[in-house]
């Protein structure tokens, strides 16, 4: 099939950046999202262009490094997919395809498709932890977790760190992806003991960091490629409202 | 020279407590005089700069992606073993450590197997402490399926997630230390050159990946955690970044490559499906726990829909070569026996290479619920790359390059043969032997960060006089800034005709063919003529796009696509010399009647160490002689 695509191109962080138009002949429906743009890079490469810079790595949907909005959405129009897993297949020919990077506040553009998420990790560095020291620790068995807690926690874990629930939000909110990781040790015994602070403190990092609030559009879970529930947003807000409420220990 | 792994002597069973014991130790307000670089953030990486920040020590961690969290560890889906034993089936230290070493066909050092086995059910706990997922009964206890290569059911395991899993753990503890200013992270950084002062390793240079400036790092002890050299074949499924680079700089620096040849074909891949394709997508070996292998037995079926094959015209090869392993015999067999049918035309799908793995009988004992539970993300990732649906077709596999055995050269303590280098994970060689078992390279991976290097640097750093002594000011690290940005612009003034992947994948190609599942004399010689050919175009004819001074990814694979180019020779070397067949090493003039791998014991029982000695110029071998007493040499049998 023939497409055109239309690509953000960006210099660099202080660059203004444009959309630049780029035909895409005889593209194979087997190919992946991103083995296309990387004959669209040798084909620029052979004019003496400079090729398209994209983050990618593992190329199997899970390092969560890929990260580019097709047609206005994250990671493309299939569903619970990253950009380098949705296939060619999805697409006709004739079709137009715009790519642009994640778009928020939190996230500058470093180069084309490349932005910079180092707030993700500061929001993990505040409290996306049980805090225990290498050895020391129970026998794993002495822990009891029953199925469907241990089933809720994984649903909650499997958060790749994309970034994609924020791109997708009007109000580029990280309240998706800080829930996720709270509601997982939120409902272990093991991360029960910091569950108040762990709580506010990733909160307030969601602030510093300059992402926005929920306001309930549910964009985070459509564009989510593991699926990850905004049931999660609801338990993160009512594990922040119980933190707020005093305990006989902390008065 | 013969090498000495330094592996305590006595009897194997107590040898780990027995070095604790005798070790030397650095007093807990010492620590803080002490600078720890380590490269790579992966399971081995992460988990031990997340340690040494904990003990006290000032790490600096080194990885190139944009997060620690991304490390190529994610892409591990079926488990991590340990010997628990929580199912009463037999297990025991005992049988992980035997197992680990049969599996690797004798071609390990029992001391460090032993303390793998040892402390792999610590991990278990370490893992559950940090609040990873892993699979559970309703009664809340843990829960364990099969892997290849053993008969007790010691897997862990978190859906199809598990290295992810265990990587987000890894991850959490090492935020803990960032937040704590004990870890200082470097992302977006790549390693370019190890700085040796006076025959000791002093430090890094790296190159920025967001700004392109080559920056200068001291340390008084440098970690190697930087994963496996698979990408040297053309189509692995390593992630994209995945390379020789860090660990080559260290050989060009006088570090030992250990058994480089021994690589791994992993028997659950994606087959093949275009020209255009990047790389390969593995699918955990756990699917051959309800999966059953088969191949027509008429290659006038192979084109045949396969419901249209009926059961008698199907041969399960596994069953039916291996009745006691069955589907989990070992990967390099598996593989081996995958190519041997495709070889035979018995192949199916686009290209006849490809094998069926077929669920029908599972979905039929089970049903189509419980296989979606364990294993539906597989199914999905299947569906999506291949468009077929494996609940109702067979699904096809072909085997890929996956990981690799090899490694730089470490002592009992992950030393390498330069003072103040220390390698942990794939990177180093140490636990595998020839072949690894399924499962066991996130055991590794954790074993090396939580447990080894944390109490194995220590004696190191306490024989140090005067801790951060070297500094950026001094003149090898400068020289070796130097040295880099000579070969970066080096690399962006040839501006020949050809892409970076073009040669790469004519590298890979050539190693795939030639050095891929079975080796023989000729294609070994072949592929060391080809070689220093596709070098020689590289630099002569490559066009590397771009600045220095910018964000540049072409720039960034072309040295990697550089450094592969000298490796694959080393490599090949290895290959040519192990003149006998183990584990994922097959030789075609070494195999039994049946085709089966034939060891040679008596003059192949060691390990292999390579020493650079220039680029085109033949590597010089020095040898570690392997012993065996806790266990006797056999004939590797899984039928």
């Amino acid at each position: 099939m023939d497409l055109t695509l239309h690509v953000w191109r960006q210099k660099g962080p202080q660059d203004k950046g444009k959309l630049e138009t780029y035909p895409a002949k005889n593209v194979s429906p087997d190919m992946s999202f991103l083995e296309m743009l990387d004959e669209i890079n040798d084909g620029l490469i052979r004019q003496g262009k400079d090729p398209i810079a994209f983050d990618h790595d593992c190329r199997e949907g899970i390092c969560g490094m890929c990260s580019s909005v097709v047609n206005g959405r994250p990671h493309g129009k299939q569903e619970k997919t990253t950009v380098c897993q949705l296939h060619m297949r999805q697409y006709n020919d004739g079709d137009e395809i715009f790519i642009e990077p994640w778009r928020a506040k939190a996230f500058p553009v470093q180069k084309d498709l490349i932005v910079d998420r180092t707030s993700l990790d500061v929001i993990m560095q505040a409290g996306g932890y049980v805090s225990c020291h290498t050895g020391g620790v129970a026998d794993a068995n002495a822990l009891l977790i029953p199925k469907p807690v241990a089933d809720y926690a994984m649903d909650a874990a499997e958060c790749i760190g994309c970034g994609a629930c924020i791109a997708a939000c009007p109000n580029s909110s990280a309240m998706l992806f800080t829930s996720a990781k709270v509601a997982q040790l939120a409902a272990l015994p093991q991360g029960k003991a910091e569950a108040r602070e762990r709580v506010q403190a990733m909160s307030q990092a969601i602030l510093d960091e300059g992402f926005g609030n929920c306001t309930n559009h549910y964009e985070c879970e459509a564009a989510c490629p593991k699926g990850i529930s905004v049931k999660f947003i609801a338990k993160l807000n009512r594990e922040y409202l119980k933190s707020m409420i005093p305990t006989s220990t902390i008065a | 020279m013969i090498l000495d792994g330094k592996a305590p002597t006595g009897q194997v069973d107590t040898s780990w407590d027995r070095y604790r014991e005798d070790m030397k130790l650095v007093n807990p307000s010492n620590k803080r005089k002490y600078k720890i670089i380590v490269v790579g953030s992966g399971l081995a990486g992460g988990a031990g700069a997340a340690s040494l920040g904990e003990l006290g020590y000032n790490v600096d961690c080194f990885c190139y992606q944009d997060s620690p969290r991304r490390a190529h560890s994610i892409g591990a889906q079926g488990g991590i073993n340990a010997a628990k034993n929580y199912p009463s089936d037999g297990d025991s230290i005992y049988r992980l450590f035997y197992d680990t070493v049969k599996g690797g066909d004798f071609r390990s050092r029992e001391a460090d197997v032993w303390r793998l086995a040892q402390v792999s059910n610590n991990i278990i706990d370490q893992c559950v402490a940090q609040g990873v997922p892993f699979a559970r009964d309703y009664a809340g206890y843990l829960d364990n399926r099969s892997f290849g290569g053993a008969q007790v059911s010691r897997t862990f395991y978190a859906r199809g997630q598990t290295g992810q899993q265990l990587l987000l753990g890894a991850y959490s503890a090492l935020s803990r230390q960032i937040k704590n200013k004990a870890v200082t992270m470097h992302p977006r950084t790549e390693m370019l050159d190890l700085v040796v002062v006076d025959g000791v390793a002093k430090g890094i240079t790296v190159r920025n990946l967001m700004t392109g400036e080559i920056e200068s790092h001291w340390g008084d002890a440098v970690i190697l955690a930087t994963g496996g050299y698979v990408n040297v074949f053309n189509l692995s499924t390593n992630a994209m970044g995945s390379s020789v680079t860090a660990i080559w700089k260290a050989v060009k620096k006088g570090a030992y490559m250990a058994n480089p040849c021994y690589t791994q074909i992993h028997p659950t891949c994606i087959p093949v499906h275009g020209e255009h394709q990047s790389k390969l997508t593995l699918m955990s070996e756990s699917l051959r726990n309800d999966g059953r292998i088969w191949v027509p037995k008429n290659a006038a079926d192979c084109e045949k829909h396969p419901s249209e094959i009926p059961e008698d015209a199907r041969d399960y090869y596994l069953e039916r070569k291996y009745p006691s392993y069955g589907n989990l015999a070992p990967r390099d067999i598996s593989s081996r026996s995958a190519k041997e049918a495709c070889d035979a035309d018995l192949g199916v799908g686009p290209g006849k290479r490809g094998v069926y793995l077929d669920f029908k009988d599972a979905i039929a004992r089970v049903s189509e619920k419980t296989i979606a539970e364990r294993y539906g993300n597989l199914f999905d990732m299947y569906e999506k790359i291949t468009d077929e649906n494996g609940y109702e077709r067979p699904m096809r596999i072909y085997p890929a390059p996956h990981y690799n055995m090899g490694g730089l050269w470490v002592d009992y303590e992950c030393s390498s043969n330069i003072p103040g280098l220390f390698v942990l994970g794939e990177a180093n060689f140490s636990v595998h032997g020839a072949n690894r078992l399924g499962a066991s390279a996130l055991m590794q991976g954790l074993a090396d960060g939580y447990f080894v290097i944390p109490y194995t640097i220590a004696p190191y750093l306490a024989s140090l006089k005067s801790p951060g002594e070297v500094r950026e000011d001094h003149p090898e690290f400068k020289k070796a800034a130097e040295d880099v940005e000579t070969r970066t612009e080096k690399l962006l003034s040839i501006k020949g005709k050809k892409s970076v992947s073009e040669i790469q994948k004519e590298l890979g190609n050539v190693m795939w063919e030639n050095v891929g599942m079975a080796r023989s004399k000729e294609s070994l010689e072949n592929a060391l003529q080809l070689i220093p050919e596709i070098r020689d175009e590289f630099w002569n004819n490559v066009n590397v796009t771009g600045d220095s001074k910018d964000l540049n990814q072409q720039l960034e694979n072309a040295g990697r696509v550089a450094d592969f180019l000298e490796f694959a020779e080393m490599l090949t070397e290895d290959a040519l010399n192990r003149e006998e067949s183990c584990g994922g090493h097959f030789r075609t003039e070494h195999q039994t009647d049946e085709g089966e791998a034939m060891r040679d014991d008596e003059n192949f029982s060691y390990v292999a160490a390579w020493e650079f000695k220039g680029t085109g110029v033949k590597p010089e071998l020095h040898k570690e002689p392997l012993k065996f007493e806790r266990i006797k040499l056999a004939v590797r049998s899984y039928k």
